[in-house]
């Protein structure tokens, strides 16, 4: 057996409320997300899981109405704190996407978009970051003769490697993958969850699904929410084998949801 | 028998699909026919005109309806040059009011200002013309011009465009009024093409880091290109053909100026101003190749929107 990793934990959730206007979407949520390990948020739609998401990276902040209490700590800092820079927050942790979204530029562009929003790179510099981020997303052999055309001319697999790529070119430290593979083939999904192995390496990598089975595979710890309520968190496989608690139960055995 | 009855049913489906089929063809066609029609009738009116003046009407400044000598390179110069300040006011402003409406506005201003800029677009024409005249360009005399003279006007290269008495009236003004006039349309064809740009596609920006500007001016403008070119082809559209509103302010002097203050023509003006008093046949016949000439300059310019647009796709990979 493989020794176990040393768990250091990179995102602290702390009493995290949230309201959209009136509704309370998310109550009191206390969770320790670890360091380069996959963590699943699973549950029905509706349950505040990717509400939870997108409050790491404060993404709801566009929307007037919406709002966080509480605290988020990365690496012990607060970022709920109105002090917090967004961008360099942003830079942090990168996210993707339900559905592909290639910025309507060349491939090359748009892996480069978000290092130029931080790092003026030389010609070659840049080149080799575009290659860092493209064989990091295992898409590299695919468009390496192709690099000056649209990315929206991949196909959708590729389209969200190109999206994986394009987010941790920045070399953020979270990776924020909000269903990344909901609207994708098999294969595709099967080549995004074998990345999704290969990133944690690199990466603290924290994934919303629909789909148990991909949560069961992917993932080192689950948390399974309900109604805005985090019902239960552990490591995967005892969510799964053992759950502690009869909800959870009965969503991964399928008897509702 | 049912047979029959049924084929009959057939048949007269059949003679119906064909008779919409051809209805509809002769409508498109009818479209291409009236505009070669025209055309033609444009060309066959000028025959005289371009009998006597050949390709020289184009060049030649002359405007002597009592001497028969006519040239159409004034009102040319009036038209592209009051269409060319008219974008180059239009376009950033109408840019800043759709990002305005669709990217920053909190939601319950949105319909009001949405709703007055549609408003501002359906006001007829005379009105922004009379506005001008009476209105705008005894304050432009009065105020704006004297600091565009001192200011502007002393300076080395430009300084030329820009001095001249301040009559309120002229180039600059036409151009100033036919940007107002085209901002709202421009405008609310940016607006409509900005709301359909993909809420992810701007996440997905703004979760890079990307500051409101960096989404808009990288993300929402190249998504957006070919509406935005259709807004600002319809803007030139419009303000290249512009008749009344210009009339009132252009002043109407067949005079090639340097400067921008200087009253001048434009195409359309010209043909509103003189088709009455147009006594000989050589006048008339001037006037319909302004109009002709008028044709033509839209025709080019449509066409060269789309050339660049094409270029534009090419170079980004999209027509790959």
């Amino acid at each position: 057996m493989i020794a176990e990793k040393i768990v250091t934990p990179k995102l602290v959730v702390r009493n995290l409320n949230f309201y959209y206007g009136k509704d309370r979407a998310l109550k009191d949520i206390n969770l320790t997300i670890p360091e380069k390990m996959v963590t699943a948020f699973i549950g029905p739609s509706g349950c505040g899981k990717s509400t939870l998401l997108r409050a790491f990276n404060r993404m709801y902040q566009l929307y007037p109405k919406q709002k966080a209490t509480g605290e988020i700590l990365l690496d012990g800092e607060n970022i709920l704190d109105k002090k917090q820079d967004l961008n360099s927050l942003r830079a942090k942790i990168g996210m993707v996407f339900q559905k592909p979204t290639p910025f309507p530029m060349s491939i090359y562009d748009n892996i480069a978009f978000g290092v130029k929003l931080y790092q003026a790179l030389n010609r070659h510099d840049m080149d080799e970051r575009v290659e860092w981020a493209l064989k990091k997303a295992a898409l590299w052999a695919e468009v390496k003769d192709k690099l000056k055309q649209s990315g929206t001319g991949l196909s959708g697999g590729q389209q969200q490697r190109l999206c994986i790529a394009r987010a941790i070119a920045v070399k953020p430290q979270v990776l924020l993958l909000d269903e990344p593979t909901s609207a994708l083939d098999p294969i595709s999904t099967a080549h995004i969850e074998k990345l999704i192995d290969e990133l944690k390496e690199d990466f603290t990598i924290v994934i919303v699904t629909h789909n148990m089975q991909q949560a069961a595979r992917v993932s080192d710890y689950t948390a399974y929410m309900y109604l805005g309520d985090l019902i239960e968190f552990g490591d995967t496989s005892t969510v799964f084998t053992n759950p502690k608690r009869k909800e959870t139960e009965d969503y991964i055995t399928g008897r509702f949801g | 028998m049912p047979m029959f009855s049924h084929e009959a049913r057939l048949k007269r489906q059949a003679l119906f699909d064909l008779l919409f089929r051809n209805l509809t063809r002769a409508a498109a066609f009818g479209v291409l026919a009236l505009l070669a029609a025209i055309i033609v009738s444009l060309i066959v009116g000028s025959m005289p005109a371009i009998h006597a003046f050949g390709p020289g009407f184009l060049a030649s400044s002359d405007w002597d309806p009592v001497n028969d000598k006519f040239g159409a390179l004034i009102p040319i110069i009036g038209t592209l040059v009051t269409s060319g300040i008219a974008l180059f006011i239009a376009i950033p402003v109408s840019f800043g009011i759709a990002i305005f409406l669709t990217e920053l506005a909190p939601r319950i201003l949105r319909r009001p200002l949405g709703v007055a800029i549609e408003l501002l677009a359906g006001i007829p024409s005379i009105i922004y013309g009379m506005w001008g005249l009476f209105v705008f360009a005894p304050l432009f005399a009065d105020h704006l011009e004297p600091w565009i003279n001192k200011h502007l006007g002393s300076m080395p290269g430009i300084g030329q465009f820009f001095s001249g008495p301040p009559m309120g009236i002229g180039i600059l003004t036409a151009g100033i009024i036919l940007a107002i006039m085209v901002i709202p349309f421009i405008a609310s064809v940016m607006r409509d093409v900005f709301d359909v740009v993909p809420t992810l596609l701007k996440e997905s920006a703004y979760g890079l880091g990307a500051t409101t500007w960096e989404v808009v001016w990288k993300v929402v403008l190249p998504y957006t290109r070919i509406g935005v070119a259709g807004g600002i082809m319809l803007g030139l559209g419009r303000s290249l053909g512009e008749t009344m509103a210009v009339t009132f302010v252009i002043g109407n002097a067949h005079e090639l100026s340097k400067s921008l203050l200087m009253p001048g023509n434009s195409i359309s003006s010209a043909l509103a101003n003189e088709f009455t008093e147009a006594v000989g046949d050589l006048y008339t016949s001037a006037l319909i190749e302004l109009g002709l000439i008028l044709f033509f300059i839209t025709f080019i310019v449509l066409s060269l929107a789309r050339f660049m647009l094409y270029k534009l796709g090419k170079r980004e990979g999209l027509a790959s």
